[in-house]
């Protein structure tokens, strides 16, 4: 990389396109979005302005705040088990040969089901009458039922997420793996490393980014959540796995209610947002220092 | 430090090896002394690598066995082996600061920290690296890296031996002539067992006590760089070493003569006499011969000439191959029809490759 | 040690366990999946799949699904690269705030726009149309596109541009003829990581087709609540669903491990 980029003002023209097409897709329905969050309507297509009446509604109304924390709660879970565990997978994978190309294919298998049979299939897999976990485990004595008791659905959601996106973590961790250079295992089988020492020093380091990449993507994921659960749980027994996403969508096409769905809409990105821009800041002043790595 | 010792040592990177050339060594008996400094020296492919992880203990050979002082070590692994290596791209533990870096070896080998502190202070002392020792490693150039990995292998004082392997192919020039002046100080100082692989043969024959010199899994000769230079005993070994490498003109052999073309040049030395004519080749230096002036000598053709600040250079054809000729920068080209003349003092005879030893 | 090489075995199992089952369903009348739970049919029949390919009303939804993958794809990327070149070659007006913005699209919740291009598609005349799913879609692949193609542009030394420019190359045929073949694989990973997002997505497809260009998993969850549930044809709309995605997993096989670090590692 010794030649710099060049200050080109004409390579606009070259993002144009993606510009227009974005912000068709991006800025129109989010000015909707905006419109639809400071007015009320009484329906004949009559608007009049609130102000900010919604955002209060929403912020005060605990139904946001129950959503919100069921929310959190169920992001943290998911990456506290999937980036240990897909990080793991990734250390036993083979490096080459026709089985690490088949661990690939297996291991992208759930990433490539639309999200709605990734739901049905585990809605059947833990039924307690035709599925096989549901029966299997309550055939080992284990009570279970996840469209009753709220602590079975959340095992079933979060293990159900676990299926789906374990592998991308993995996926990424083992590419980031195949980066390390062989005479880096060598010098330190040569230094006498333990299998931790090679890991923290060795391996570690340079799966940073990677790591970066993988809980960025799976924050924003798991807190966008919504056809899986939805269709195993329908957000409940009760509100007990009613999501962010859910809720919203009840909020806005199940009970029609614009102006507080628009609100909640726009707190929700606005959040998303907050959390990538601030762990993205704290990673990069960690990554500031001079990148010498050939 | 320990000896090493190596019997009919042979590699194939192939399964099941059948045929010789299916072998990146070729059943090598070695014998590298305590205290000495070999260099491997090769072109590329010619399995001087291969020997050196052997060696290490990264790679496990075919067949054939390695002895460190007369220990059977050949199924022992890098770990077990206590040898140090350095690499072509340097290693150095990134993360770590240049202190971390030094007593990483001790502390996986589970040194009191006090211990560990002294060593690296001492190490730091040696290779001049005290004033970097709270940098982080990532930050140093790679002269200063390629120091860092030397030292991780110094500080310990279980080393068998320190291995290089082509370490200053990524060292910008000015650094190279002070990394290779410290390690021909270290070998001195402390009478290390190292062994260094390279395809340059500056750094082979300044750098070693001994040059073994590897063509196709094979060590065509080992010997010290004067020996290599003055009586190569292959041609292999002729062309690869001196820059440019030795002449060799095909000839015929009357007994004390040695006949090109229409030129006979006495080669003042008895040989035995049953040398095979038709593989004869007469080696020459390019320092060993001159234009000559007298009308005299082999007929040749100028092709070109180099100039360098203190020799000159001139390539030419002569009797159906080429040859060049090196001359003091000061002396001129004959214009004309140029001839050259063999000093036959210092002129060999080989034959199907191999070097014809003088009968005394 | 032993436990390294274990637990990605351990995971692949957990992984075929489900879909294994689903399968094994998809060759089960309802009738016995409802009165007996079997490892393995103990009536095999392709019922289920028979209901399904003869009715266009299910396999429509096949077709549907299909037509608006692929064109996103092709849109998404062909928009995506010169974009791409452009993040990873010049410096311009605003090109990091651009580049950002582009990405934190990607983290806009679908749910939060699924009403507006209900109306934005409606307005225009689009709704239940291919081109409408298509074009939402995009929201998220393009600046997925765009990163993924600016990691692996990155990675193609500046020097080959200028080398081609001095060489008398114009920009067109430079970028067809050297540029384009240099990342082909590139090229290949962000179209199967668009046609991976837009496959799977299924509430914004829903938001914006009724009839006419309605997605095969819209249709499933239709006939989940409305037919009295046939869990047999249920399975094998699922198992059919995951045939696409395991054809263009098999293509991009050894591709997969750079593409997943998007060309960055």
């Amino acid at each position: 990389m010794s030649v710099a980029k060049r200050n080109y003002p004409k390579a606009w023209l070259l993002v144009l396109p993606v510009v227009l097409m974005v912000a068709f897709n991006a800025v129109i329905p989010l000015m909707t979005v905006v419109n639809y969050s400071v007015q009320d309507t009484f329906g004949n297509n009559q608007f009049f302005w609130v102000g900010l009446e919604w955002f209060e509604e929403v912020l005060r109304s605990g139904r946001f705040g129950d959503a919100l924390g069921r929310q959190l709660l169920f992001t943290t879970l998911v990456l506290l088990i999937e980036i240990p565990l897909g990080l793991m997978i990734a250390l036993g994978l083979p490096k080459s040969g026709w089985r690490a190309s088949s661990y690939m294919m297996l291991l992208a298998l759930p990433l490539l089901i639309p999200w709605n049979v990734v739901g049905t299939i585990w809605q059947i897999f833990g039924r307690v009458d035709i599925g096989l976990a549901g029966s299997a485990i309550n055939a080992v004595g284990i009570d279970y039922n996840y469209t009753q008791d709220a602590l079975d659905a959340w095992i079933t959601v979060i293990a159900m997420d676990v299926w789906h996106w374990t592998s991308l973590v993995a996926l990424l961790c083992y590419s980031g793996l195949k980066s390390v250079p062989e005479v880096y295992y060598q010098a330190a089988a040569i230094d006498g490393a333990s299998r931790w020492a090679i890991f923290r020093y060795v391996q570690l380091p340079r799966l940073r980014q990677v790591l970066i990449i993988a809980f960025l993507l799976r924050f924003m994921d798991s807190f966008m959540i919504y056809t899986e659960p939805f269709v195993v749980t329908g957000g409940g027994p009760g509100n007990a796995t009613t999501f962010l996403s859910i809720d919203l969508v009840k909020l806005a096409l199940g009970q029609f209610d614009l102006g507080q769905a628009a609100a909640m809409s726009l707190i929700y990105f606005l959040i998303v947002l907050l959390v990538c821009w601030l762990f993205y800041t704290i990673m990069s002043v960690g990554d500031s220092q001079p990148d010498t790595r050939q | 430090m320990a000896q090493i010792e190596t019997t009919g040592l042979s590699h194939s990177y192939q399964p099941q090896p059948g045929y010789p050339q299916d072998f990146v060594l070729k059943k090598l008996d070695l014998n590298l002394l305590d205290g000495h400094a070999y260099a491997l020296l090769g072109p590329s492919g010619c399995g001087k690598s291969t020997l050196l992880r052997i060696i290490s203990g990264l790679l496990q050979p075919t067949q054939g066995r390695i002895h460190f002082d007369g220990k059977d070590v050949t199924h022992l692994d890098a770990r077990q082996r206590h040898v140090a290596e350095v690499f072509q791209f340097p290693v150095v533990y990134e993360t770590m600061s240049v202190f971390d870096n030094l007593a990483f070896p001790l502390r996986n080998r589970g040194l009191d920290r006090e211990a560990i502190a002294e060593r690296v202070a001492d190490v730091a002392r040696l290779l001049d690296l005290t004033e970097q020792l709270t940098l982080k490693s990532a930050a140093l150039s790679a002269g200063a890296r390629q120091l860092v990995s030397l030292g991780r292998g110094l500080v310990r004082t279980d080393v068998n031996a320190i291995l290089f392997d082509e370490p200053l192919t990524v060292i910008d020039p000015q650094e190279k002539w002070h990394l290779r002046t410290r390690l021909k100080q270290l070998h001195r100082q402390f009478a290390l067992t190292m062994v260094y692989v390279t395809h340059d043969q500056t750094e082979a024959l300044t750098f070693a006590d001994t040059v073994m010199v590897m063509h196709n899994g094979r060590i065509l000769q080992s010997g010290s760089p004067s020996e290599l230079f003055e009586r190569p005993e292959h041609t292999f070994v002729g062309r690869f070493i001196g820059s440019p490498g030795m002449n060799f003109l095909r000839c015929q052999f009357d007994g004390n003569a040695a006949i090109i073309g229409d030129q006979s040049i006495p080669l003042q030395k008895s040989y035995s006499a049953d040398i095979d004519d038709h593989s004869c080749e007469l080696g020459f230096r390019p320092e060993s011969c001159t234009f000559s002036r007298d009308g005299s000598g082999i007929a040749a053709q100028l092709i070109n000439v180099d100039c360098t600040s203190r020799r000159k250079i001139a390539y030419l054809d002569a009797a159906g191959s080429s040859i060049c000729v090196s001359l003091p920068a000061d002396q001129d080209i004959p214009a004309d029809s140029h001839r050259i003349r063999i000093d036959p003092q210092r002129a060999l005879l080989y034959s199907a490759d191999r070097l014809v030893e003088e009968s005394r | 040690m032993k436990f390294r090489k274990i637990l990605p075995r351990a995971h692949v199992i957990f992984i075929l366990l489900p879909v294994y089952w689903l399968v094994n369903m998809s060759f089960k009348s309802n009738q016995e999946i409802l009165s007996t739970l079997s490892l393995w049919p103990q009536d095999f029949t392709l019922e289920n799949y028979a209901t399904i390919l003869t009715d266009p009303s299910w396999y429509s939804g096949y077709i549907n699904s299909l037509i608006y993958v692929l064109l996103n794809t092709v849109i998404s990327v062909s928009i995506a690269l010169p974009a791409a070149y452009a993040f990873s070659r010049y410096r311009f007006l605003g090109d990091k705030h651009l580049f950002f913005w582009l990405l934190s699209n990607r983290m806009a919740p679908p749910a939060v726009f699924a009403l507006p291009f209900f109306q934005l598609y409606s307005s225009i005349g689009l709704f239940d149309t291919h081109l409408a799913v298509a074009l939402a879609h995009t929201l998220f692949n393009v600046p997925l596109a765009v990163w993924i193609l600016e990691g692996f542009m990155s990675s193609v030394p500046r020097e080959i541009d200028e080398t081609a420019q001095i060489d008398g190359y114009s920009f067109p045929r430079f970028f067809t003829k050297i540029f384009a073949p240099m990342i082909a694989s590139g090229i290949g990973v962000t179209a199967f990581f668009c046609f991976m997002f837009s496959w799977v997505e299924l509430l914004l497809a829903r938001t914006l087709t009724s009839v006419s260009a309605k997605p095969i998993s819209a249709i499933m969850t239709r006939t989940v609540s409305a037919s009295g549930l046939d869990w047999g044809v249920l399975a094998a709309a699922g198992t059919l669903t995951i045939i696409p995605g395991m054809l263009v997993i098999y293509f991009v096989r050894n591709h997969i491990a750079r593409g997943f670090a998007m060309g960055r590692v």
